[in-house]
């Protein structure tokens, strides 16, 4: 099972002294929380895109790739890239020329947004979204596995004889999650192809999240690709500890009250009770992720949330510390304990050219 | 069967809430009248006032609101009752239906109900309540009843029916057409009604 921290880089007012970083420390921040998530021993990094204020990672890729030349194991991905509005040729390039680079150590999730005003930025119509995500996939997929494409679709002008280049690294396309917190056509879209799912589940009460994946595993099943357990699910989680749980609730709640997405409404009881949000000491951490179990079933890929909401670097730091060093390996191990022998490892590079070196010979 | 009657009174005892109980007695009886007994929930919103604000920020229904959302979408008719505010219905009882899905209403008989200080808000019930459910493609009865103060103390006059007979008309209004509605058939899981859409949208 892997496990990593998510990050949508928000320019967020830091509630408890009034203080706003600028887009280039948030930037910094970024990359040195990526690299502190290789030091304390994590799997994964994954940046959200956005394209508008108080949003700074417009240009994934740029930043993965600086972060893949400062980091030896890290895998580097998304949370999400857009398949509705980025062109698909282009996607194919981006992460196939990141590939490249970090040898292998990439894979993205995509999805369909959240911001309306996006589309026009990039010349399309919300209105077509999920046809967007449909056929910039279906174009996607073919760049990626086929050398000379010919293509005619509805939303970019044709191909012919199309070669996207560089090709992905030794044949093997990164591996791709669809992610996806409310629309079912995602889920059906992952199990379709036999990708990956991940329901971003950091707001939303776990009954909603075992029906997302649950009608993901099933679809996965009917598509053909393996039985409900083989399907290959990712969850997000969002956690703030300190050593004593009071020491922690006392300094998030300020964070919490004022944070944008769901500050000024319930109370921090009341959300950490309805949604994954763990507030309090490591223990009550690896307790409450390793229910999340209970919920979708054995998993491949566990992300957290740590730096949102105005917390400084340092303290995210800080988190990251206590995240790599007290949790994760337990979560590794408990996790390891009871999960039956053919629950699929999350797919790598590596994984991937083996299974390809196989059908091959 | 089910009968649910929301109400948006916020005082305690309201007249809102005086004014939904009586509907509800008068559907009850001529329900009866048709050999129906239907069971009543009565949805307070003050109550879920926090719950509901919660949800308009978060995106989703802490449990009780959620339990009050079910005990409204599986009903077989609704009585919806609402005092008048700045010539519409509250923002809290708006705000009750805003966190709704907007087809869990889809073909459900449905009495609307206000009250306020003076008959000359009456209208508020024909152009801001009957709207927003023919919006959500409820069935509103003809009659929808406006409770003023004076109407509380008085009868009826040469021009109109007093505040009970306007109640029993209506009243006997929902209890025809949840009378005339097949009986509830078992409610769908969210995950069915996904399929469904997934069937419809089936990629290839």
């Amino acid at each position: 099972m892997q496990f990593g921290i998510f990050t949508v880089g928000d320019v967020t007012i830091d509630p408890t002294d009034g203080r706003t970083p600028s887009e280039h420390e948030r930037i910094k921040a970024m990359v040195a929380i990526a690299l502190k998530a290789e030091e304390v021993g994590l799997d994964v990094f994954a940046t959200g895109e956005h394209h508008n204020p108080p949003f700074v990672p417009s240009s994934p890729t740029t930043m993965l790739g600086h972060i893949a030349a400062r980091t030896e194991k890290l895998i580097l991905s998304t949370s999400t890239t857009l398949i509705t509005t980025n062109d698909p040729v282009k996607i194919a390039e981006d992460y196939a020329m990141l590939q490249h680079l970090a040898d292998g150590r990439v894979d993205l999730m995509l999805g369909r947004g959240n911001t309306g005003p996006v589309y026009p930025w990039f010349g399309q119509d919300i209105r077509r979204g999920l046809d967007l995500a449909k056929e910039n996939y279906a174009l996607l997929r073919r760049l990626w596995r086929e050398d000379v494409v010919d293509w005619e679709g509805t939303f970019r002008t044709p191909l012919q004889s199309f070669t996207s280049t560089p090709r992905p690294l030794d044949g093997v396309p990164p591996f791709v999650w669809h992610g996806s917190i409310r629309s079912p056509e995602m889920a059906e879209q992952a199990a379709f192809y036999g990708d990956g799912f991940f329901h971003n589940n950091i707001f939303w009460p776990a009954d909603h999240t075992r029906r997302m994946v649950q009608l993901y595993r099933r679809r996965f099943a009917h598509h053909g690709h393996g039985r409900h357990q083989d399907a290959v699910v990712g969850l997000g989680g969002q956690v703030f500890m300190r050593k004593n749980s009071q020491d922690a609730v006392n300094e998030f709640r300020p964070y919490f009250d004022n944070a944008p997405v769901y500050g000024h409404g319930p109370s921090l009881e009341d959300f950490t009770e309805q949604t994954p949000l763990t507030v309090g000491s490591p223990q009550q951490v690896i307790e409450r992720t390793l229910s999340f179990r209970e919920s979708v079933g054995d998993y491949q890929r566990q992300l957290f949330l740590m730096d949102h909401a105005g917390l400084p670097l340092k303290t995210v730091l800080e988190q990251l510390d206590i995240l790599g060093e007290e949790v994760v390996p337990v979560l590794r191990r408990e996790f390891a304990e009871g999960r039956p022998a053919e629950v699929p490892a999350a797919p790598t590079h590596a994984s991937l050219r083996a299974v390809q070196e196989v059908s091959a010979a | 069967m089910k009968l649910t009657v929301v109400s948006a009174g916020l005082s305690t005892p309201s007249s809102t809430r005086l004014l939904a109980d009586r509907l509800a007695e008068a559907a009850r009886d001529e329900l009866a009248a048709r050999g129906q007994a239907p069971s009543t929930d009565v949805v307070e919103l003050r109550e879920l006032a926090g719950d509901i604000a919660d949800h308009l920020v978060t995106g989703f229904p802490p449990p009780r609101l959620s339990a009050a959302i079910d005990t409204v979408t599986t009903a077989d008719g609704l009585i919806v009752v609402t005092p008048v505010f700045a010539a519409s219905y509250s923002g809290l009882f708006k705000s009750f239906f805003d966190v709704i899905d907007p087809d869990a209403l889809s073909g459900k008989p449905v009495l609307t109900a206000a009250t306020g200080g003076t008959a000359r808000h009456s209208l508020v019930l024909e152009h801001a309540v009957r709207p927003l459910f023919a919006y959500l493609r409820a069935v509103v009865v003809p009659t929808a009843v406006f409770a003023a103060s004076e109407d509380w103390g008085s009868g009826g006059d040469e021009y109109t029916h007093g505040l009970s007979g306007r109640v029993h008309r209506a009243g006997d209004e929902l209890a025809t057409l949840m009378a005339a509605r097949p009986a509830g058939a078992e409610p769908e899981d969210d995950v069915t009604v996904l399929e469904r859409q997934l069937a419809d949208l089936r990629l290839d």
